[in-house]
């Protein structure tokens, strides 16, 4: 049996779709997975859906598709896409708008029932506890701050949307995955209880769900990263998939970046947890099997992962408002530039304190010395630094006292210690949010699946 | 004879609700032996006290001479109410890979 090829899309929301036709003309895919949605996206996209209740997808889409439906419509391309976000049908209706605009023809499905927003107090009389995931925590504490609250699907409704004929299927929120696990099942024809290939298509799905960093990008590692040629026209990742669910991970020819052992294995532990138990809605995956082999230029064997039984449960992921942060960055120069960003920082301190302003902590980073590594920073040369650039943020409950924190500053230019630059205004605060993941029994969403397909002719 | 991780390894983090999480990965199989020997749940705990105060996970993995870590409470609670400029744990890993361990 032949193999099927299928390419990365977005690994989030804002990420580059350029690569993405490199994949189209040259990688000879016939599916592009494109992943949208970081755990939060959803709290961003309600802020647009408040405003206007036809928005809550990501803006991306149109202009994402508009660029590579002409490319991908002639080779029979079809892309799976999570960009519906919290409102896939309104994704749907403004794709075949613009479609319509342009005179382009496609079939474009929406699937919809991952949003459970509206049934917390429903699934907690069902039973479902929906306590917090890590902690225990009861729902209630955060009921009446919660922003949305979405259960992740699987794979099944995207294959099914394919069957029906489905060009372009847009989800809401998905296992991120389940993009690139639905186009496989559809294609093999793999049974839902056929753990073995399941898991093997979820490890493809996996390898391909963060765009540039299945490729080269991203590379954590000392000096090896600047091996790696041309990333600024890096080749998203591409799998050739087997009838056995087995792969090799490749991408489209003249690209950059690098698909080797090392670019591999970094992307395939990437945000796992247990690795003999990744979980998903479709089956849990064991990667203690698993065998990469590196064939060289650019192609890796990714083979034998197994798999158990999918979960009884999904999971849920819901955002709650939790407070706003304020933050501001200040220059020093040298001499002193250290010394002096210390003083600002008493000084800051004092203001807020003497203005009894509600902070509920502070964060202080210097950044360039040790914002990042913290304790584990070099800091023999602290003293004699050329510059020291001060961050502060501030936590508060209070929006008003978040969007004034900048105030605290200016003061300092020409009150406060010498040769301070580099402040670019006060900005507004930004609202903060919690999250909340959760298990709820899948028979308690999934009847609740819709699938709806419209043909653009 | 102190070495940095660096040298024989590399390495990526990334976030899930209130957990970072990290992949260790051996250039060979020789590094592979020294990870295992010397990088300790206990011994990430203490690098990590400054910021994570959860309990850590250690997957050894041989068939990819890696090692994965999870960290509990070591995003001040989630990416989006973290105050940090690394509010998604990205550079977690690059602070792993100064750890100093006996060769």
């Amino acid at each position: 049996m032949q193999t099927v090829r299928i390419g990365a899309g977005l690994g989030f929301y804002g990420d580059s779709w350029r690569p993405i036709r490199a994949s189209i003309e040259r990688g000879e895919v016939r599916y592009i997975g494109s992943d949208h949605l970081a755990e939060l996206t959803l709290a961003i996209l309600q802020k647009d859906r408040t405003r206007d209740p036809s928005a809550g997808f990501t803006r991306d889409l149109i202009p994402m598709l508009s660029a590579l439906w002409p490319l991908a419509q002639p080779r029979g391309v079809k892309f799976v896409l999570n960009a519906g976000g919290l409102n896939p049908l309104c994704a749907r209706d403004a794709l075949v708008a613009t479609f319509k605009a342009r005179g382009w023809h496609a079939r474009i499905a929406a699937i919809t029932g991952d949003s459970v927003t509206h049934r917390i107090d429903e699934l907690r009389a069902a039973g479902q506890s929906l306590a917090h995931l890590d902690t225990g925590d009861d729902i209630t504490s955060v009921r009446e701050r919660l922003v949305f609250a979405n259960a992740y699907l699987g794979a099944r409704p995207i294959a099914d949307a394919l069957a029906q004929g489905a060009d372009i299927v847009l989800t809401g929120r998905v296992a991120d995955a389940a993009l690139f696990l639905g186009p496989l099942v559809h294609e093999f024809g793999w049974s839902w209880d056929d753990w073995q290939r399941l898991a093997r298509g979820l490890t493809v799905g996996h390898l391909l769900e963060c765009s540039g960093q299945g490729s080269g990008g991203n590379f954590g590692a000392a000096d090896r990263w600047a091996e790696f040629p041309d990333l600024g026209h890096i080749g998203y990742p591409i799998a050739e998939v087997s009838a056995d669910g087995n792969a090799v991970i490749t991408k489209a020819p003249g690209t950059g970046g690098r698909i080797d052992f090392d670019t591999v294995r970094q992307q395939l532990l990437y945000e796992v947890h247990n690795p003999h138990r990744y979980y998903s809605p479709d089956v849990v995956l064991d990667m203690g099997t698993l065998r990469l082999t590196d064939l060289g230029g650019d192609r890796v064997r990714v083979e034998g992962a197994s798999g158990l039984p999918r979960p009884d449960t999904l999971k849920i992921v819901a955002g709650y408002e939790d407070g706003w942060m304020g933050s501001t960055v200040v220059g020093y120069c040298w001499p002193d530039a250290y010394r002096k960003a210390q003083a600002a920082v008493a000084l800051v301190e004092r203001s807020l304190a003497e203005h009894g302003e509600a902070v509920e902590e502070i964060c202080i980073e210097y950044l360039g010395l040790d914002a990042f590594l913290g304790p584990h920073a070099d800091l023999s040369q602290r003293d004699a630094l050329n510059e020291v650039w001060l961050r502060m943020a501030i936590r508060t409950r209070d929006k008003r006292v978040a969007d004034g924190f900048g105030r605290h500053f200016p003061w300092l230019a020409l009150s406060g210690p010498p040769y301070m630059s580099g402040f670019h205004g006060i900005t507004p605060g930004s609202q903060l949010f919690g999250i909340w993941p959760a298990l709820v029994a899948r028979d308690l969403v999934e009847p609740g699946i819709e699938i709806s397909l419209v043909e653009v002719a | 004879m102190k070495l940095r991780l660096a040298q024989i390894a590399h390495a990526r983090s990334g976030d899930k609700a209130d957990r970072a999480d990290i992949g260790l990965f051996a250039y060979d199989a020789a590094g592979y032996e020294v990870l295992k020997r010397e990088v300790t749940a206990e011994r990430v705990a203490a690098h990590f006290a400054w910021l994570a105060d959860g309990p850590v996970e250690r997957y050894p993995l041989d068939n990819l001479l890696a090692i994965k870590f999870v960290l509990h409470r070591a995003l001040q609670g989630g990416a989006a109410r973290s105050l940090r400029s690394d509010n998604l744990g990205k550079t977690i890993a690059a602070a792993l890979l100064r750890m100093e361990i006996d060769q």
